[in-house]
């Protein structure tokens, strides 16, 4: 089956065309990827069309759409879940969320438990850890780099992901090469409900944070 | 040439709104659908909008609003002619959903999008109920995110922003004022209903920039709101009772005033006979009347659409696209960029 396969959780604006079948793993036939936290509203689209011209295909041919659905900052991480959903409904096919730390650990594949962390702003990390076989056992969640040793209550050898990078130095853990999710991992996620075609879940973000926004104090309140 | 149906997407601030116009070989213009999802009570108790509060709303709606418009207009998605989403002015995150939405529509039906103005859009709202512009016509602008006075000279072709605001908006000023007298949030409807029972003359409040060394078609709200403060504060502090109808009313008549004074005056002063009155304020019953009232006096045509298209909406969208398609305009790239400041006289965004 042919998936289109859609994240925009981290600085890389991701798109690319993956080939899935039931007995071999997900093959890539065309991607673009751009580093650019400003440029997913963009460059998601265009993108797309690319892989998929490059791919020789068209959106038509599609069989289903997976998107990355976070943690991510808010406002680059919609743009992807937006453009998944609206594809999904032009197109008539389905769309599978699938959290963006567990395809950076398929990338990752260092086969020991492992940390996922990604850049969160704000000094802080979304976080996530992985057993030896890449199943998500913790997380996702949000913290300060220094605190997520402490919360993390398996043993990981590796960190993967751009916060494991921005953060080496707290988090004191091999860095592994796997930065942005890619889309074969993206695929990979979300393969065996795409080849039972099972019904997708809800296309929520995973966003962790509550919205910045405060009551405002009242001004003593006229009577009446 | 056969019909063409347009298709239209705003989120620029609180309402996610998908409309679809049907444009005649003519020209003309027939509304097909107006579907809007607001997230106004969700800011309600943060007593205005709040950004990242919108733009999960935009994400969370923008399929079912799609649906809904698609199913009340009796077509299919893959029906539509062209695509117009708003670029800007507006809230950055809130318009980005919107826009990631419709260049995806775009790609998936392969049709072309344009990237519209927001302000452009309300005057184009009551071309939905009224049929076309005058060649030239003055139009007020006023919403809890705008007032502006424009002049235009065909929608797809050229508007200019001849005064704006140079601090709040006036629907702005009336959440303010609506705070004060412990109203709730937004503060246009109660305080509305509220002044019906009191005296606009009662209180003489300040009319901003009305002075004749004043910008001709400015407007300013924030010493108005500070008045009305000082006002009631003074009165509480005596121990005396407040006539809170009577300062609705007094408020309102001095917001209405201004407004309507400044937007005749510019109708006078460029010769135009035709004055259009758009967003969310124009429902308010005083500026309306008001402006009535005054048009009435100078022998200016007043158009004001009905409240639902006053509002932000995609219907208005929509029909501001019709436009662009009608004048044969090119259509924006896919790569697109919104653009949260985009002035009024930027019509297209490419
Ligand atoms: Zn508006």
């Amino acid at each position: 089956m042919l998936v289109l396969a859609l994240d925009t959780a981290t600085p890389a604006v991701t798109a690319g065309v993956v080939e899935l079948t039931p007995d071999a793993p997900p093959r890539l036939l065309a991607q673009r990827v751009t580093v650019n936290a400003k440029a997913h509203g963009e460059l998601l689209t265009p993108h797309l069309q690319e892989a998929l011209a490059e791919a020789g295909h068209t959106l038509q041919d599609l069989d289903a759409i997976v998107c990355g659905s976070g943690p991510g900052p808010f406002t680059g991480l919609r743009v992807g879940l937006v453009t998944a959903a609206a594809l999904g409904q032009a197109l008539n096919r389905p769309v599978y969320p699938v959290p963006t730390p567990d395809a950076i650990a398929l990338d990752a594949n260092t086969g020991h438990p492992l940390l996922v962390a990604t850049d969160a702003r704000r000094k802080e990390v979304y976080w996530a850890a992985y057993d030896a076989a890449g199943r998500r056992t913790d997380g996702p969640h949000v913290d300060k780099p220094a605190d997520v040793l402490d919360k993390l209550d398996t043993a990981v050898t590796a960190a993967a992901g751009e916060g494991a990078r921005i953060y080496a130095d707290v988090l004191d853990l091999p860095v592994v090469d796997a930065r942005y999710p890619s889309p074969t991992s993206l695929v990979a996620a979300a393969a065996e409900e795409l080849l039972a075609g099972a019904r997708p879940a809800a296309l929520t973000p995973l966003y962790l944070r509550r919205p910045d926004a405060v009551e405002p104090v009242g001004r003593k309140r006229v009577t009446r | 040439m056969t019909d063409r149906l347009i298709l239209g997407i705003e989120s620029s601030c609180d309402e996610t709104g998908v409309g679809i116009v049907r444009l005649g070989p003519d020209g003309a213009l027939e509304l097909l659908a107006d579907e809007v999802a607001s997230s106004v009570e969700e800011h309600a108790r943060f007593g205005g909008v709040v950004p990242e509060v919108a733009s999960r709303a935009h994400l969370e709606a923008m399929v079912p609003t799609m649906r809904r418009a698609v199913e009340k207009a009796g077509i299919e998605l893959s029906d539509i002619h062209s695509i117009a989403v708003t670029a800007g002015p507006g809230l950055a995150g809130a318009l980005l959903v919107g826009t990631s939405a419709a260049k995806a529509y775009a790609a998936a039906l392969d049709k072309p999008l344009f990237g519209v103005n927001h302000l452009a859009g309300h005057v184009a709202a009551d071309t939905l109920q009224h049929g076309p512009l005058p060649k030239r016509c003055v139009a007020l602008l006023v919403s809890g995110g705008h007032s502006q006075l424009l002049l235009v000279e065909g929608l797809a072709e050229k508007i200019t922003e001849i005064g704006s605001t140079v601090d709040d908006a006036a629907g702005e000023a009336y959440d303010k004022v609506a705070r004060l007298l412990d109203l709730p949030y937004p503060g246009g409807p109660p305080i509305d209903k509220l002044a019906k029972q009191g005296n606009g003359c009662a209180i003489a409040f300040p009319r901003g920039l009305t002075g004749p060394r004043d910008a001709k078609y400015d407007f300013s709200f924030s010493g108005l709101k500070t008045s009305v403060a000082r006002w009631v504060e003074k009165r509480e502090k005596a121990g005396e009772e407040i006539p809170l109808a009577d300062v609705a009313a007094s408020f309102q008549e001095a917001v209405a005033d201004v407004l309507t004074a400044k937007a005749i005056r510019a109708c006078q002063d460029f010769g135009v006979d035709t004055l259009v009155i758009s967003g969310g304020v124009a429902a308010n019953s005083r500026l309306s009347g008001l402006a009535a009232e005054r048009c009435a006096e100078a022998g200016i045509e007043l158009r004001v659409p009905r409240p639902r298209l006053c509002t932000d909406n995609g219907a208005m969208i929509a029909a501001l696209g019709a436009h662009l398609v009608a004048a044969g305009a090119k259509p924006s790239p896919l790569d697109l960029s919104t653009v949260p400041g985009l002035p009024v006289g930027t019509v297209q965004v490419f």
